[in-house]
């Protein structure tokens, strides 16, 4: 009948079980630690065949700024997946709200900061207005995500058309271009738009692994049913999760017009499938409850590497398709192996480890 | 019994599925401080009438009183405000969570000053304060950072359980606690059942293990199609009779 909501009897002393005995067999169990052995040996692989072009800072460079605006919408995706939930709809809604970034900038004129700023508010916002319907959508009307985000996806993307009657808007204030776009962070040769997507990767980071609305997400994506049960807002959770996805693809919107001056409107029809593509590559599951924001940038980096690569060294670079293909059903195969050996009650010493694919008795 | 004010009480509880009375005017009560065995045949309603006076379930019909007055139980948060805790037979455990994280699911402790504030948590507070609470239940609970998925399934009931004691303040409600459990552990559930009876809480306890029944309850409820068809103190009764009333041979019987 104590009145404090604790657990009853006094502490005892601190547990040392929190220290897994083998730092180093822990750390090459997590997925997304064994997707970056792979993405190094990829690098590695290349540096060999092309010594004096691939690994050279103006190749890497590029393709740090290339993966950028990818990195702003895994973000969001990673998110959605923890959930055990998707987001098809990503595409269409950068597109959408580039469009309308880039209307309302035509309309303001001028190519002053002033002028961006409202671009980028008005991206931001329609992005998340279209997370937000998602959201509404999927959590309380209790449509599958998959149906509602394909239905955004075209809704977003042939809305975006009407707007322009299908012509690119190419009018773009220059300060977007001319910092965000091409420009470096002042006195080096880092991508502004590289350091801008970092900072907010790190930030979405901390608040996925470190913060009660991302336990809340990983609870929702594990047992949505008990969540509820303790009193967890699962409606509320999901349709925050859904609008942050949709806001991340409004700020990539306005990232893309900063980065190619135009709003690309056909140009983002491959993009949602490579975003869900490199989150899964980085370990975090389809089915929920599972997932690091490290392994995404991790699993954003494969495909970009291999296409980089591919190119410098002559190979067909749709090989890099084929190839991102294969790493991703890879992928998917180890997570059901660990999945299954979670399902059999032996835990830690069961976690599937890439050297346990190469021997088939265990 | 008659003079003290039941913790919680049911009165004509009705709910029906379709052609099915899952719950026919069915009433129940326990007091402070006291362990109610709740016993029947499968279908009896047992599970129904859980669900229900723990806010999992609507009623068509019936009244629940917690300490004397009328609540209305429509939320599992609306049960636990009052100290109503469940323990459930798939446990409601996050099994990509660890021990500590399912222990405070939906109650974390925030993080000190403005770190709390911006949604960081005490993680380390919670630890201890779950381990505690395990030490306190005589649990082994191998690992406070391992997800409970691929804990074994009397660790994951021993975290079920420890959860709901620690948050019980009135009525703690277990659907056959001792279901999965080995000799040992299943001692150290009957054992927890006491000592938080002892505590002032009252423990409603669904098993179909006679023996674990009547050594453990105060008083027996008896459920057959979906009333509550007999009350035994469970001093004076025994396990032919407990039967006997489950199977309907005892129709009209009992209190």
């Amino acid at each position: 009948m104590t009145q404090t909501a604790a657990p009853t009897g006094v502490p005892v002393a601190p547990n040392e079980q929190g220290k897994a005995p083998n730092f180093l067999a822990r750390l090459t169990g997590i997925q997304s630690f064994q997707i970056l052995l792979v993405l190094i040996v990829i690098f590695l692989i290349f540096t060999l065949l092309a010594p004096t072009i691939f690994p050279n800072w103006t190749n890497i460079r590029q393709i740090v700024q290339n993966v950028s605006i990818l990195a702003v919408l895994g973000i969001g995706m990673t998110f959605v997946i923890i959930t055990s939930g998707i987001d098809l709809s990503i595409g269409s809604v950068l597109v959408f709200s580039g469009v309308v970034s880039a209307k309302v900038m035509q309309a303001i004129g001028g190519s002053g900061w002033g002028t961006a700023l409202v671009g980028l508010v008005v991206a931001i916002v329609v992005g998340l207005l279209w997370g937000l319907l998602n959201g509404f959508l999927i959590a309380k009307a209790k449509v599958p995500p998959l149906i509602v985000t394909l239905g955004t996806l075209g809704a977003a993307l042939g809305l975006a058309q009407v707007i322009t009657n299908g012509v690119d808007i190419r009018e773009v204030p220059t300060v977007l271009t001319d910092t965000i776009g091409y420009g470096n962070v002042v006195g080096t040769t880092i991508p502004l738009i590289s350091l801008l997507a970092l900072v907010i990767v790190v930030i979405f980071g901390i608040i996925l692994h470190k913060t009660k609305f991302g336990l809340y997400t990983f609870a929702v994506g594990s047992n949505e049913e008990a969540a509820r049960r303790v009193g967890v807002k699962v409606d509320r959770q999901l349709i925050s999760i859904y609008a942050l996805s949709g806001a991340l693809a409004g700020l990539a919107g306005l990232l893309s017009l900063s980065q190619y001056g135009t709003t690309a409107i056909a140009g983002q029809s491959q993009t949602n499938l490579n975003v869900i593509a490199a989150v899964v590559i980085g370990g975090t599951s389809i089915f929920g409850g599972l997932g690091t924001m490290f392994g995404t940038m991790v699993g954003l980096f494969i495909p970009a590497v291999l296409q980089n690569g591919f190119v410098i060294i002559g190979v067909q670079p749709f090989w890099q398709q084929v190839a991102v293909g294969a790493v991703l059903v890879a992928a998917v195969f180890i997570d059901q192996r660990r999945r299954a050996a979670a399902a059999r009650g032996s835990g830690s010493k069961s976690k599937v480890s890439l050297s346990s694919l190469w021997t088939r008795k265990k | 019994m008659t003079s003290t004010i039941p913790i919680l009480e049911a009165r004509g509880l009705t709910r029906s599925f379709g052609a099915v009375r899952a719950l026919d005017h069915v009433d129940f009560d326990i007091n402070a401080g006291e362990v109610v065995a709740l016993i029947g045949d499968n279908g009896a309603g047992k599970s129904t009438l859980v669900k229900a006076l723990s806010g999992n379930l609507a009623l068509d019909s019936g009244e629940i009183r917690y300490a004397g007055g009328v609540v209305d139980l429509n939320s599992t948060t609306a049960a636990s405000k009052l100290g109503i805790e469940t323990v459930f037979q798939d446990l409601a455990l996050a099994p990509h969570l660890n021990p500590a994280q399912n222990m405070f699911l939906g109650r974390e402790i925030p993080a000190p000053g403005v770190l709390g504030k911006l949604g960081f948590l005490d993680t380390k507070a919670m630890r201890l304060r779950s381990k505690a609470a395990f030490d306190d239940l005589g649990a082994t609970v191998r690992s406070m950072t391992d997800p409970v998925g691929g804990m074994s399934g009397g660790q994951r009931q021993a975290i079920a359980i420890a959860r709901a004691v620690a948050w019980a303040k009135g009525v703690i409600f277990l659907d056959e606690p001792t279901a999965a459990l080995g000799v040992v552990q299943t001692k150290n559930v009957l054992e927890t059942i006491r000592r938080v009876r002892d505590k002032g809480v009252g423990v409603v306890f669904i098993s179909h293990n006679m023996p674990n029944v009547i050594e453990v309850a105060d008083r027996v409820q008896v459920l057959r199609l979906g009333r509550r068809i007999a009350t035994f103190e469970a001093k004076k009764t025994n396990m032919e009779e407990l039967v006997a009333a489950m199977t309907g041979a005892l129709d009209g019987a009992g209190a």
